[in-house]
């Protein structure tokens, strides 16, 4: 401990003591509240509390103006107990979302029933889509001409809904693969996607019983940034002369940049994405494009699992009851009847 | 149990996140913070595998001395140097790491990103030839809307803006909010399909 000497210092100190001292005693009652608490935890936990409450209460009043200028203000309200500060209460349901929550539990129950139908054994039709008929004769082409195959499952990460369906129809994809014992190069962007591309086509060479052929250095990590990723698959493409291209998954702006090259090598590609953005792309560059919704239905079509074309036909009778809601809502609302437009809370 | 322990997981988060959509209390946005904390803890970890990953390519490419293995000696050599660099000098303005960061990866990235340019033309070569009536319509539409965007559209008649507008405000829109339709439900079926244990080739390809 340092004893301060010096005359000016000792003076300072003093002013500063009594300063805290007179903001203690005089000032906001919670601080005095703080200094009766022992504990350091429960000193923070409370002031914590107290500027958040703070930051969120409001004081509110109506402002009204003719846009010219003139406005005119209401006095600030006053609530029945004297309080001019309002605090939002916190709400346990977002009745905004009440619509949603009603639309995903009718299509949860579409799922429950198409599944159990599937299971009894009711003959599912799902209408034919030529990008997934075709992934066989694709695999089948590079296994003639001796060359292997590229599948990159998009730029994005695990947590995108796109690569996990990329991820699916690549365990489709590999295990053909190796069947045929065909060459299979993945390509990854994302650290996370590496590990379980690696595991789904060592699983997929597993299954088909061909174990020995799994190549570890077939499913590798080139880089995170976008247009490198783009030049060293774009590389692969030439030096590599992959003669079948699939891309599934999330892409932007490097779709172009990738399909045209393979488009150049003379490569059969195969293409599927939800960015509604890069579609105009792959339907120009791409020999199959799997548009939007196509891409999840791709594994269900190559599966051919009851279980999972269940899910596929409630897809369908959900889209049908949303066209026939979509049709009644602007019928309604053309003659004027706008109570069923209203059910639905505009974003 | 080696299956059913991840698939409890998937379903129990899965439905919490579920719930944290439809639960505006500061409990569920606590949670969400909590486990974006998680997230985050999880991609160091995953960086290893990543550059172990590029290490072992490469490394056994030269040492097979496969062809183009040139090209790993360049890729690996650009590693250790950057990540050499960005240990001993740190990161900021004024490192070698920021001036190889400028000089290599800045340029190399505008070069990849400036072919697009030249890319568009060709795809919009094979777009638009006229070869049905469906290229044909796309044609005329692609004239419009491209004229329709700079000022000698409007310089030859004032339609052409209009219908440009009218393009891309219905039947464009339509068509774009029609998959953005199916994208969301084929989204929520294949999120059900995972919550649910159906769709497993995440965890390793076995359905």
């Amino acid at each position: 401990m340092e004893t301060v000497t010096d005359k000016e210092e000792i003076e300072e100190i003093e002013n500063r003591i009594a300063l805290y001292s007179d903001y203690i005693e005089d000032k906001p009652e919670i601080v005095k509240k703080a200094n009766q608490l022992k504990s350091d935890k429960e000193r923070m936990k409370l002031l914590y509390k107290t500027h958040c409450t703070n930051i969120r209460s409001f004081k509110y009043y109506i402002r009204k103006t003719d846009g010219q200028g003139h406005f005119i203000d209401t006095p600030i309200y006053t609530a029945p107990n004297g309080e001019q500060y309002i605090f939002p209460k916190q709400n346990w349901f977002n009745n905004d979302e009440i619509i949603t929550l009603i639309a995903v539990l009718l299509f949860a129950a579409l799922v429950y029933f198409m599944i159990q139908a599937a299971r009894k054994g009711k003959r599912l039709y799902i209408r034919p889509i030529a990008g997934i008929q075709e992934i066989d004769n694709a695999i089948g082409r590079a296994t003639e001409m001796g060359r292997p195959i590229l599948f990159v499952p998009g730029l994005s990460g695990i947590s995108d809904v796109a690569t996990l369906a990329g991820l699916a129809i690549l365990s489709k994809v590999a295990k053909k693969a190796a069947e045929y014992d065909t060459r299979i190069l993945v390509p990854c962007r994302d650290f996370i996607v590496l590990p379980i591309a690696q595991e789904i086509v060592k699983e997929a060479h597993y299954e088909a019983g061909r174990p020995d052929t799994y190549d570890k250095n077939s499913v590798f990590f080139i880089t995170q940034a976008q247009f490198a990723f783009v030049a060293g698959v774009n590389g692969i493409m030439i030096r590599e002369k992959t003669a079948t291209n699939f891309y599934m998954g999330m892409f932007w702006a490097e779709s172009l940049l990738m399909t045209e090259t393979g488009s150049a090598t003379g490569a059969i590609q195969i293409a599927g994405t939800d960015a509604v953005n890069q579609l105009p792309f792959f339907i120009t560059t791409c020999d199959y494009t799997l548009i939007g919704e196509e891409l999840y239905a791709a594994s269900a079509y190559l599966s051919k699992q009851p279980l999972i074309l269940g899910t596929l036909k409630a897809q369908d009778y959900m889209k049908l009851l949303i066209v026939v809601t979509v049709v009644l809502g602007t019928i309604l609302s053309t003659v004027h009847l706008t109570f069923f437009m209203n059910w639905f809370p505009a974003k | 149990m080696k299956r059913q322990i991840p698939l409890m997981i998937v379903l129990i988060l899965g439905l919490l996140f579920v719930a944290h959509v439809f639960i505006p209390n500061k409990l569920s946005s606590d949670y969400l913070d909590w486990f974006m904390k998680w997230m985050k803890v999880i991609g160091p970890f995953a960086i290893v595998l990543g550059v172990f990953s590029l290490v072992y390519v490469h490394y056994n490419k030269i040492k097979r001395k496969a062809p183009t293995w040139g090209y790993s000696i360049v890729t690996l050599t650009a590693l250790v140097v950057t990540t050499a660099v960005g240990f001993i000098w740190g990161i900021q303005e004024g490192t070698p790491y920021m001036w190889i960061f400028k000089n290599f990866n800045v340029p190399l990235g505008a070069t990849m990103f400036s072919l697009l340019a030249f890319y568009i033309a060709s795809a919009a070569y094979k777009a638009f030839r006229a070869r049905s009536i469906e290229a044909t319509v796309l044609l005329v539409a692609a004239i419009i809307v491209m004229l329709g965007r700079v000022s000698i559209g409007q310089a030859i008649t004032h339609w052409i803006p209009d219908i440009t507008e009218w393009i891309l405000n219905v039947p464009n829109l339509a068509a774009k909010r029609g998959i953005a339709l199916g994208v969301g439900l084929g989204m929520t079926a294949t999120s059900l399909k995972i919550m649910l244990g159906i769709e497993r080739s995440y965890l390793g390809g076995k359905d």
